[in-house]
């Protein structure tokens, strides 16, 4: 008869060969076209090394060519997911350079819009960040209600995805008379699901298992790579440009900072990450409700310019909170119709520059649940 | 199922369907086509949509595959830069006879938005691959890529399977004739 014998051995202490795993440019969890060079000690991600520029689209050298207005339908494909939130720094920067002012009403459609494509973001974020943990009804659940969003957008502007709505000086044309009724009853459509999410998904014993302490983001390292957003406030720290720097009529209304605390982990980690874009949709929801009530109901839609419009030489730099992050355009002219030069400040590209600190000591598999906690948008990042 | 009730006694209330072996194999083709979905750029999104609830892309019998060795048609949904080019052509080598192609929005028929100053953009992804089906808009919305589906659907029921040269040659013919008159 023979026995088993345990011989101790101290894993740690064996050096195995790392080997290099090339993960996209075509996967299924890298939420687009981004190349992660991982480099692996066994399970364990040692290295990460992100290839980005295949979804690059030349966006400021077109700028260059284009005059003011024409650069707006470039700046929607740039976050393609949240195109009205793009296109809003954009024509405020315009604005700026020009020093017009805009009609009352436009100011509150484009607030309410911004909002409305912040719960859309949001939705899509939160729907693929379940995907890449394993959860596939919320997906179902949140793509559902996101379409009732595109369809308000759709009867106002004619775009479903992309919109060229927000003109210099303006809108492109009015909404439709129904439209305060329909807002509404999206922000109660939007809470009714949120609370069928927080059960389905967020405080899901596996969906928790799987993101509470994952990929933890101490705050001075958010602050140190210039995160913002949803990724920034996940690590705690309030800051929040439509309270911090109010731009457009942000002022004027009551919302919170929702900010990562570490409910079921460590403060900065995964789970809080996505938490913040949960309540985020909520306080989107207060804004949305207050704006509506506080809309003025005639009025024009469009400040009075002129069509080929000249700003004076100079350089503007405006920026505002997109749903991922500080979006800020820099702006040269020099007299002439057309920009001198455009310059985009991408959320996502300095999101993205976070992944290899935050993933480095974790498992393959967290790995991706750390890539969708991010939330980036490929064509932002490489512009 | 009004067809299937009549298998019941096929010799008295003719159930018994004849067919050319060709179009039997053809109706089965057609009605069962996994994809490789190459996401790309702001279509994926619109993808993603008619992946999900409302659309409900899958009762098209398809089912997403994430490798090119399963695929039956791929479907390049949004810009191809010329960095990217090289793997979209790598992926459709890899890919199994019978294959297809659906290419999908303004950027990928013909680099869209980008065509005039995007020193980037691969000006249609054709100009790699071959393409069956496209399907025009920036973005298309969801409905237009299901329309486009059912385009190909359709060019695989008429695919000639058996004598295909012989076949080929006699439509060749006969296009060149039409054109001449």
């Amino acid at each position: 008869m023979t026995t088993t014998k345990f011989i101790d051995i101290d894993f740690s202490k064996i050096e195995s060969d790392r080997m290099r795993l090339n993960v996209g440019p075509q996967h299924p969890s890298t939420h687009g076209v981004l190349r992660l060079e991982v480099e692996l000690d066994g399970e364990v991600v040692t290295n990460v090394i992100p290839h980005i520029g295949y979804l690059h689209r030349c966006f400021e050298k077109i700028a260059e060519n284009m005059n003011y207005q024409q650069v707006i339908p470039y700046v929607d494909r740039m976050d393609y997911i949240s195109s009205m939130n793009n296109e809003l720094p954009y024509v405020m920067a315009v604005e700026k350079l020009l020093g017009i002012k805009v009609p009352e009403k436009v100011e509150y459609i484009r607030v309410i819009m911004a909002e409305l494509n912040r719960i859309a973001n949001h939705q899509i974020a939160v729907a693929t960040f379940g995907l890449d943990a394993g959860a596939f009804t919320p997906f179902l659940y949140l793509f559902r209600d996101r379409e009732y969003i595109l369809w308000i957008f759709e009867k106002a502007s004619g775009g479903r995805l992309l919109f060229n709505y927000f003109w210099v000086g303006g809108l492109a044309n009015d909404v439709y008379p129904t439209f305060k009724e329909d807002v509404l009853n999206i922000v109660k459509q939007v809470r009714k699901t949120n609370k069928e999410i927080e059960e389905l998904l967020i405080y899901n014993k596996i969906f928790i298992d799987r993101t509470a302490n994952i990929g933890v983001l101490p705050a001075d390292v958010a602050i140190n790579y210039g995160c913002s957003g949803p990724v920034l406030r996940g690590s705690g720290v309030k800051f929040d440009l439509r309270k911090d720097d109010p731009y457009s009529i942000y002022d004027r209304f009551d919302f919170d900072i929702p900010v990562g605390t570490g409910e079921v982990g460590t403060v900065g980690d995964c789970w809080d990450r996505n938490i913040v874009r949960m309540r985020e949709m909520e306080q989107s929801c207060r804004i949305i409700e207050q704006a509506v009530a506080q809309m003025p109901d005639s009025g024009d839609v469009q400040a009075a310019i002129p069509k080929k419009i000249r700003p004076p030489k100079g350089e503007v730099y405006f920026r505002a909170e997109n749903p991922k992050g500080e979006l800020g355009f820099y702006i040269i002219s020099d007299g002439k119709d057309k920009p001198y030069r455009v310059k985009g400040r991408a959320p996502s590209f300095v999101n993205l520059s976070v992944l290899p600190e935050i993933s480095k000591g974790y498992l393959f598999a967290d790995l991706i649940v750390i890539l969708g906690s991010i939330d980036i948008v490929l064509g932002e990042v490489d512009r | 199922m009004g067809l299937l009730n009549r298998l019941d006694n096929p010799y008295e209330t003719g159930g018994i369907i004849l067919g050319t072996l060709e179009d039997i194999l053809n109706w089965g083709r057609s009605k069962s086509d996994w994809y490789l979905h190459f996401g790309l750029a702001c279509c994926a999104i619109e993808f993603m949509s008619m992946n999900a609830s409302h659309f409900d892309f899958m009762r098209f019998g398809i089912i997403p595959r994430a490798t090119p060795r399963q695929a039956d048609f791929i479907m390049i949904t949004g810009t191809v830069t010329l960095k990217m080019a090289e793997r979209i052509k790598v992926l459709w080598e890899q890919m199994a006879e019978p294959k297809y192609c659906i290419s999908v929005g303004s950027c990928a028929n013909s680099g869209g938005p980008y065509w005039q100053y995007g020193y980037h953009v691969l000006k249609g992804v054709d100009r790699i691959i071959p393409v069956h089906v496209y399907v025009p808009g920036c973005p298309p919305r969801p409905e237009a890529m299901e329309e486009g589906m059912m385009k190909l659907q359709k060019m695989i029921d008429q695919q000639a399977i058996f004598r295909k040269r012989q076949r080929l040659a006699e439509e060749e013919k006969l296009f060149e004739l039409q054109n001449k008159g």
